[in-house]
């Protein structure tokens, strides 16, 4: 089970995350749950929507900027939010993702919001393998 | 790193202290905002100054502080010709700017219906995560948004004639062309129109104090009489279609960099030469975003006079709610300026940072062409913003740019570990401010603790005469994201 946490001191206005996970769909999944709890309260969320999500790109941060992008968009595009996600990366090149999202959207009355994000920045932008699984650093803009 | 006096309250880094720099960096701060500003910035703005083409110098204002790729409060001219544009120097949130908007009304005329105004505006314009806009528009209206800004929304009944002459560029910046923004874009965007978004978004009831009026004459020509008097203040961008627009054009960037020959010291910075055609396909698509958030504004100012009229049981016209000014944070705009004797194209990036033009200058509105362009720095939703004019000097030190707010001092994470959002409403209410919020825990994360001394910053721009302070607001109710 992956763990995120807040970097207080970088970029101020703006949100940096170090997020860890066992296994690189575990830093997937858990980062995709950091996202959701910074735009919303998820016990506030219905799960009443399933998505499928499909990305390619050339390199293992690249996707990981691709899969937070796409989740900010779709917040945006549908209005929907994802509390439970489960995702599979293909470590090959190039690298894949498939991902079943679990969610709801947002609704004023019941939904306790929280910020809206903007972007995934590339600053200070990193995804790595440690010893014990995979780390990001990412800095999202509010 | 070395930072060495330059002058009353400028600073400058030398080319020296980092390796690819290719310009000093100024920094504009007395010694205590200096003391405030976080490494951020000195890391930010000398990577800045490491970019191809850039002249003289990276800039960063008084209320500079730890951005992305720039710092906030950063700006920084390039060679049109041999130059670049970088995402990173503009923002996600593009044309995140300001209006400002008197009326003919008193805090004493206010103040009654004050719970009822502030709930009205709450309801009239969308705020928060999710936020659907006030249009549903079609794909061709959306696009001609793009290329007409604000002027669409008067064209469509959604403001007044005149609103047009008293905003940079006239709410329509040239350059635009759809053809380069991506569908994704476009679907993000589409349904957002006239929301206000979150974080340091709002929408504020503002009132000149009783010793708010710093120059009498300047002020009677922003069309602000006396104190008591009531304004209106809005701060919003692009929405979720700037948002996409910036993070395509950035994932390209960092693609092509490497053909370009082009390396950068933060990722955050990837960028294009101007000239090239990435270049140009993104600077057609930023000015598309750009115009998109004066649109966005601009239905937002319709809203606003609704919620006015319907209230105070008078036409808006009747109420003076007209537009003073509305400009501009996150751009970049190919301006002509004056270097070493030589007149250049340059592209000057602002992020969190506002046009300054001084008397005289191309696109200063004819009302203010003897005063200078007005400019806005909203501050805290606790503390007060201000109005001031541009300035000649400015056009010569910075490129005709001044700082956009107060900038902040603490992190939002640490900000929410001070406050809970309903204490500090409710603090708040007791001095006399009416805050609505979509969201609790993002309003404590604008708490006034958070932003620097917004007078210290207004105090610097006046020293450095690249702003003119004309007057202070304070806020009365505010509607948050």
């Amino acid at each position: 089970m992956g763990r995120w946490t807040v970097l207080e001191e970088i970029a101020v206005a703006d949100c940096a995350l170090e997020i860890e996970g066992d296994s690189l769909d575990d830093l997937f999944e858990t980062a995709a749950r950091a996202l959701c709890e910074l735009m919303v309260d998820p016990a506030t969320v219905a799960p009443t929507v399933e998505r499928t999500v499909s990305l390619v790109a050339g390199a293992v941060d690249l996707l990981f900027y691709d899969w937070l992008s796409e989740l900010i968009f779709l917040k945006d595009r549908d209005r929907e939010v994802f509390i439970r996600t489960q995702v599979r990366v293909t470590t090959a090149s190039p690298w894949r993702l498939a991902a079943r999202l679990e969610g709801g959207s947002i609704d004023p009355e019941h939904t306790a919001l929280r910020a809206d994000l903007k972007a995934v920045t590339l600053h200070r932008f990193a995804v790595e393998e440690t010893g014990m699984g995979w780390r990001a650093r990412v800095v999202i803009d509010i | 790193m070395k930072v060495i006096p330059a002058g009353d309250c400028i600073w400058e880094i030398p080319p020296t202290e980092k390796p690819g720099m290719r310009v000093p960096a100024r920094i504009y701060a007395s010694e205590a905002l200096l003391a405030q500003m976080d490494q951020g910035v000195f890391e930010q703005v000398t990577n800045v100054a490491c970019l191809p083409g850039i002249v003289r110098a990276a800039l960063c204002m008084p209320d500079g502080h730890w951005g992305y790729g720039f710092p906030i409060g950063g700006v920084a001219a390039f060679r049109a010709d041999t130059g670049v544009i970088s995402p990173g120097g503009i923002g996600f949130d593009i044309n995140c700017g300001m209006r400002v908007l008197r009326t003919g009304l008193t805090e004493a005329e206010v103040r009654p219906r004050l719970r009822e105004l502030i709930d009205a505006l709450f309801s009239a314009v969308p705020s928060g995560v999710g936020a659907k806009g006030i249009l549903r528009l079609s794909d061709t209206a959306f696009r001609r948004v793009m290329v007409e800004g604000a002027g669409w929304c008067v064209a469509e009944g959604y403001g007044w004639r005149e609103d047009l002459e008293h905003m940079e560029g006239r709410g329509c910046l040239p350059g635009a062309d759809p053809a380069h923004v991506s569908e994704r874009a476009v679907s993000r965007g589409l349904e957002q129109l006239g929301t206000l978004g979150s974080g340091n978004h709002y929408l504020e009831i503002q009132v000149v104090p009783p010793d708010g009026i710093h120059d009498e004459r300047l002020a009677r020509a922003l069309g602000i009489e006396a104190p008591g008097q009531v304004l209106v203040m809005l701060h919003c961008g692009s929405r979720g279609f700037g948002h996409q627009i910036a993070t395509d054009y950035l994932r390209r960037f960092d693609e092509v960099m490497p053909r370009h020959g082009i390396k950068v010291p933060d990722r955050e910075l990837a960028c294009a030469p101007f000239r090239s055609p990435e270049g140009q396909a993104y600077f057609a698509a930023m000015t598309a975003a750009a115009n998109s958030a004066f649109a966005n504004r601009q239905l937002i100012t319709h809203r606003i006079r609704e919620v006015f009229g319907k209230v105070f049981g008078r036409d808006p016209h009747a109420l003076g709610l007209s537009v003073i000014y509305d400009v501009c944070h996150n751009t970049a705009k190919v301006e002509r300026h004056r270097v070493d004797g030589e007149w250049l194209d340059l592209v000057v990036h602002r992020k969190g940072a506002t046009r300054a033009f001084g008397p005289g200058a191309p696109d200063v509105p004819e009302a203010y062409r003897d005063i200078g362009q007005p400019v806005i720095i909203g501050g805290s939703m606790e503390t007060g913003s201000a109005l001031l004019v541009g300035t000649a000097h400015a056009m010569e030190e910075t490129w005709g740019s001044t700082a956009h707010g107060a900038g902040r001092t603490m992190s939002r994470a640490q900000a929410k570990k001070r406050i809970r959002g309903e204490t500090l409403l409710k603090d708040m209410e007791s001095r006399g401010i009416l805050v609505r919020a979509a969201s609790k825990s993002g309003a404590a994360e604008e708490a006034g603790f958070a932003y620097k001394d917004i007078d210290a910053v207004v105090d610097v721009l006046h020293r450095v005469d690249i702003s003119r302070k004309v007057v202070s607001l304070k806020p009365i109710a505010n509607v948050k994201g």
